[in-house]
């Protein structure tokens, strides 16, 4: 029985009062385990996002509670919850969101830096695994000098360096074109998903199911159906 | 936190444009502020030159005197009663004026000329040349090798000139602290000597130059001084009255508060909305960072940084570039009125830390705002 690495439990999430009110999660229970590649799937607006920022400590939900580990992440304070953040989880962003006055292996480093680590030793780590990620020699180029599959790839290298359990990533094709992405989320199944992580994927791309564990749909803030992936 | 702040370094001046900006408007500001604060201090000194010369305890005057070179004759009854009150160690006069030097081209040149007692010659300068005692010599006079020296032709020991129609002879070359503000060149004479070359109305002191015994007895002095109908000052309060006149009744002070806020508003302005601008390019990414597990005071810490930095960098260009031209104006112009004095450093750098204050109170309060899940919303 592998081992469950988030443990979500009667999530409601909504936005505004009244006749504003807009229900972006309505009692959401998952789980999540080491060694899948889980995703989350569905049209857009159906509370795909919301669920991952609520799973990964960044919303809090109006009820319910994620158990991360056995933690639960909102019982944390800010700072507890930052450093939880810092420490167990890789962001992959929709929109990669690098620094482009900063190398791309300073960027790879960011999470190692925040964690107080020695600047020249936290470049050289993420050095090697901009290597990992087919990025040898592009250490020091900014990231406006690479295509948006090497941004990707930086993003992803930026997410891995501090060696998190989880691995979050926010529509990771989104920008890409379809053979670009399906590289990257191969690559991301080859090399980062191990025994002792778990990778919780939200897209809306068909194109990349193939490499799913798990795939669980969303509609209108409810989980319709789990499907057994293909990978 | 070391990188941390490395990382805010780097991405401060790695946009080159944005930060070239941002130091151009500060070192701009801190240049003006600097500049003109040095010209009204400058300004100030050379006010007080004479004061700062001769530099006596106790300054007696008549109470109409605001500045040292607008002196009030008194009658010689002020010496002998000064003389005469408790307190009072040693005191001589001093007469302070103008005259017309004729120089040997025919041309004539103002000048302030400064009468000292016969007896002690209070207030003498340090000779470079000559002999004190070659004051008293027919026709002596000394003259201060200031930056106003060459509008008496350069004169040596020995030179002779006319001054108010009196043959004068200069027979010594004198340093002293600090020049005059009106760009004459100063003799030196005795006090007899003075008042027989410069016609005068019917009272001749200037300045009584008192010692006291005591620093004690200064108030007693100066209460003395006051019931005879007169004003005893110190030094330092007799600078201060001088630099109040300039202050408060040439509207010299209200032009450089003016200039100074004028200078300042700049600064923040420039730098308040580019640092602003800045903060907001980079503010999807500063949430990412508050995603990736950035805490709040971290990105405080950053951004106080990088505003502490450009604000001090810009201090110090502004400073180098105020000491640059008011080095090359000196130069060329030797007597310019320009000082840079700790007071104007002081109040360049408060200026400096406010301009920081405000434009990293904005960036912060726009930072801690950004909600990390609009990161994911994109």
């Amino acid at each position: 029985m592998p081992q469950v690495a988030i443990k979500a439990k009667n999530l409601d999430k909504w936005f505004g009062e009244g006749e504003a009110k807009t229900n972006a999660l309505k009692d959401v229970e998952l789980e999540a385990y080491f060694g899948e590649m889980l995703y989350i799937v569905g049209p857009s607006g159906s509370g795909k996002t919301t669920l991952l920022s609520v799973l990964s400590g960044i919303l809090k939900p109006n009820s319910g509670n994620v158990l991360v580990e056995d933690v639960d992440i909102w019982s944390l304070d800010a700072d507890k919850l930052a450093d939880f953040r810092l420490n167990k989880i890789g962001f992959v962003f929709q929109d990669f969101h690098l620094f482009p006055r900063l190398t791309t292996a300073e960027n790879a480093a960011i999470p190692l830096i925040l964690r107080r680590k020695d600047w020249d030793e936290s470049v050289r780590e993420a050095i090697n695994y901009l290597e990992i990620v087919g990025l040898k020699g592009r250490a020091d180029l900014p990231p406006v000098k690479l295509s948006g599959g090497e941004q990707q790839r930086v993003a992803i290298a930026r997410a891995m360096v501090s060696k998190p359990d989880i691995l979050i990533m926010d529509e990771p094709t989104a920008s890409l074109d379809g053979d670009t992405g399906n590289a990257i989320l191969s690559f991301v199944h080859k090399n980062v998903l191990n025994a002792n992580r778990c990778i919780v994927v939200v897209t809306h791309d068909s194109r990349i199911y193939e490499f799913a564990s798990r795939i669980l749909h969303m509609e209108d803030g409810r989980l319709t159906g789990t499907e057994k992936g293909t990978a | 936190m070391k990188g941390i702040l490395k990382l805010a370094y780097k991405l401060l001046v790695n946009d080159k444009a944005k930060f070239t900006a941002l130091l151009v408007g500060i070192t701009f500001a801190v240049y003006l502020m600097m500049f003109v604060t040095s010209m009204f201090f400058g300004v100030l000194n050379h006010a007080s030159a004479n004061i700062i010369n001769i530099g006596t305890t106790i300054w007696v005057m008549d109470p109409a005197v605001e500045t040292v070179s607008n002196s009030v004759g008194m009658p010689d009854y002020v010496l002998d009663a000064v003389r005469s009150m408790q307190g009072v160690k040693y005191a001589v006069p001093l007469y302070s004026g103008g005259a017309l030097v004729k120089l040997a081209d025919g041309t004539y040149q103002s000048v302030n000329v400064v009468g000292l007692d016969d007896t002690s010659l209070l207030g003498r300068p340090t000779l470079l040349e000559g002999n004190i005692e070659d004051i008293y010599a027919e026709n002596g006079f000394i003259a201060v090798r200031d930056a106003e020296f060459s509008k008496l032709e350069n004169p040596h020991v020995g030179s002779e000139f006319e001054l108010n129609d009196n043959r004068a002879v200069v027979v010594g070359i004198a340093e002293v602290a600090t020049s005059g503000l009106y760009g004459t060149p100063t003799l030196y004479t005795t006090y007899e000597r003075a008042v027989q070359y410069i016609p005068n109305p019917r009272y001749t002191i200037s300045y009584v130059l008192v010692e006291p015994k005591s620093p004690n007895d200064i108030p007693q002095i100066k209460q003395q001084v006051e019931r005879l109908g007169y004003r005893a000052r110190t030094k330092e309060e007799f600078m201060q009255r001088t630099a109040d006149f300039f202050v408060y009744q040439t509207g010299g002070g209200t032009n450089m508060l003016i200039m100074t806020a004028i200078s300042f508003i700049v600064g923040l302005s420039i730098s308040g909305q580019t640092f602003y601008t800045f903060i907001l390019e980079n503010l999807e990414r500063f949430g990412a960072l508050k995603a990736i597990g950035i805490k709040n005071r971290d990105l405080v810490g950053m951004i106080l940084f990088q505003a502490t930095f450009t604000a001090f960098t810009g201090y110090g260009l502004g400073v180098g570039l105020c000491v640059l031209l008011i080095w090359l104006a000196k130069l060329r112009l030797a007597s310019y009125a320009a000082m840079l004095t700790y007071a104007s450093l002081a109040i360049g750098f408060v200026m400096v830390a406010i301009i920081a204050a405000v434009s990293s109170y904005a960036g912060i309060r726009k930072v801690l705002q950004i909600d990390p899940f609009s990161i994911f919303r994109g």
